[in-house]
């Protein structure tokens, strides 16, 4: 089956990056012609996913993987890790600082949003290690 | 699609392929192939940038003649404001508008009368608020045109109003046969353009739809024949009916100006729009309610076709206004006809031309190969291929529409590799 895999660095910290990774794979999965409505619901969740990596995880590899059926985002960190998944998953929760607040980040939709926008979502994470998330969306 | 006008020819004798239009093309329409540059028409959306580009004036633009103007009985000019910029030293537009008449025009239209019917309903649409938002304007028909085939998910963001050229025509019809009791057919309606976007639009786009105009005429054609009048003895029949709002129009930012309460944002020159048009597909701009959208650099008053710089142009614009402002606070027109009267009568068609393949698995392999090809080219997006990026090459190849041995960066190094 045919498929294709894209592999972005996300820089952490840099916020005048932030949302590139998610940027290039909108043009590309409407080169291929996959429906808008689904390239939005990809390019929210995975620019959500991309941001935390840039705030919280000091970067991490973005992996997109088109088959004919389904889209994978996989983000991969190795970051601090989520403490309390559960929390992190309730929308307005948010670790992040003042200052990244005052950027206009951090308003804990980041998870919430990933969760809602993805077919399937599921969230491997160990303290002090890292955290890969993995979204799918059906075509 | 297939016999779209072309607004926007290349003279391939005068072309020197150097690839500044490739370049500075916002579709990827152009390639230069065998020294020569050539458009793919179905991407060119006649914004003109190219044309600005060019350094070997090349690109030549199609727009109808003062011949035209022969097959009527009774010649009807619509005017854009941009029109009374482009007499810079003149301080009174109404002999602007009057020496039209001395070049075989009947009647005289001022488009921006339109605009001001156009203002006035934009409040109320906003007032009333049964809107998707952000609302997108479509006075630029290159936008609307970038948008029906790159951006489609913004279609039903367009505003349904008529854009004001076509509305303009449509009042001026009904303007005309009520004064001269003349049948449709004898009536012509001709606009003076400021760009080739709306000479397309009008000759084969969406804009021919109505059928309420006949024709477009470049304004430096216009110009350059009134040069043969001498514009200060032009006697004074009509009066200015447009009120500044509607003269606002033709600099970018005008039209949104007329809705103060509104969240707004206006960008103008191709590269922006895109990048707003970008923006605006990841809905990052739902702060915003109305978006106007230029092509070119400054609004109408940036149009290719005009004889007068662009900020000169702006100033005139500028000063146009407050000299109406004087004279008049309200609008001519009312709105006094049905609301279905304002609104266009079809729906915006989108078509896909970015998409390698219609069957998405198809596309989904051509762009493995795309991937695969693209890891061997230098990426340096030279351009001397003639394809404008190295993945536009990549694409390209994909497509059969070039081969590898075009890039000339890798084919330097294979030569040198092998003498070594």
């Amino acid at each position: 089956m045919t498929e294709i895999v894209w592999r972005f660095d996300v820089e952490g910290n840099n916020f005048e990056l932030a949302g590139h990774a998610s940027q290039q794979t909108k043009s590309r999965l409407k080169q291929i012609g996959v429906n808008n409505d689904i390239i939005r619901k990809v390019i929210i969740a995975m620019y959500e996913g991309e941001i935390n990596m840039v705030i919280h995880a000091n970067g991490g590899v973005a992996t997109v993987t088109v088959q004919p059926n389904l889209i994978t985002v996989v983000l991969a960190d190795t970051g601090k890790g989520i403490e309390n998944v559960e929390l992190a998953m309730k929308e307005g929760y948010s670790t992040a600082t003042t200052e990244i607040r005052e950027l206009g980040f951090g308003a804990g939709m980041g998870l919430p949003n990933m969760k809602k926008y993805s077919d399937d979502m599921t969230i491997d994470t160990t303290v002090g290690e890292g955290t890969t998330i993995t979204m799918k969306f059906k075509i | 699609m297939a016999d779209k006008f072309r607004s926007i020819v290349f003279d391939q004798s005068r072309c020197l392929g150097c690839t500044h239009c490739m370049r500075k093309c916002p579709t990827q329409a152009i390639r230069v192939r065998d020294g020569k540059a050539y458009v793919n028409y179905d991407r060119c959306i006649s914004c003109g940038n190219c044309v600005r580009a060019c350094p070997s004036h090349a690109i030549t633009t199609r727009f109808d003649t003062f011949d035209i103007l022969n097959g009527y009985k009774y010649k009807v000019a619509l005017m854009p404001s941009v029109f009374y910029a482009q007499f810079p030293h003149i301080n009174e537009p109404e002999l602007v508008l009057n020496s039209l008449h001395n070049i075989g025009f009947d009647y005289v239209f001022e488009v921006a009368r339109a605009a001001d019917m156009l203002s006035l309903l934009k409040r109320e649409m906003f007032i009333i608020g049964d809107v998707k938002t952000p609302v997108i304007s479509t006075v630029c028909p290159a936008c609307v045109e970038l948008i029906l085939t790159k951006y489609q998910c913004l279609r039903d963001n367009l505003i349904d109003d008529l854009p004001p050229l076509l509305l303009s025509a449509k009042m001026a019809r009904d303007e005309v046969k009520k004064l001269t009791g003349l049948k449709d057919k004898d009536i012509g309606v001709f606009y003076l353009s400021p760009c080739p976007a709306k000479v397309r639009a009008i000759k084969s786009g969406s804009y021919s739809q109505t059928g309420d105009l006949n024709g477009a005429i470049a304004v430096s054609e216009v110009v350059k024949k009134l040069n043969l009048v001498d514009i200060k003895d032009v006697v004074i029949k009509d009066e200015i009916k447009a009120s500044q709002m509607g003269i606002a129009w033709s600099t970018s930012g005008g039209e949104a100006s007329n809705l103060p309460n509104i969240r707004q944002l206006a960008a103008d020159g191709i590269d922006n729009v895109v990048s707003i048009l970008r923006e605006l597909e990841d809905g990052k701009l739902s702060d915003i309610d109305f978006v106007e959208l230029h092509a070119c650099p400054g609004g109408c008053v940036g149009g290719v076709f005009n004889v007068v710089n662009t900020f000169v142009a702006k100033s005139k614009i500028h000063s146009l206004r407050r000299t109406v402002l004087q004279n008049k606070t309200n609008t001519t027109d009312k709105i006094d006809k049905p609301i279905s009267y304002y609104k266009i009568p079809w729906k915006w068609q989108t078509t896909d031309l970015y998409t390698l393949d219609k069957k998405l698995p198809v596309a989904l392999q051509k762009m493995a190969d795309v991937e695969k090809i693209l890891k061997k080219l230098p990426r340096k997006d030279c351009g001397i291929c003639g394809s404008p990026t190295c993945r536009a090459l990549a694409e390209d190849i994909v497509q059969g529409k070039a081969t590898e041995s075009m890039c000339l960066v890798n084919r330097y190094f294979d030569e040198n590799n092998k003498t070594d």
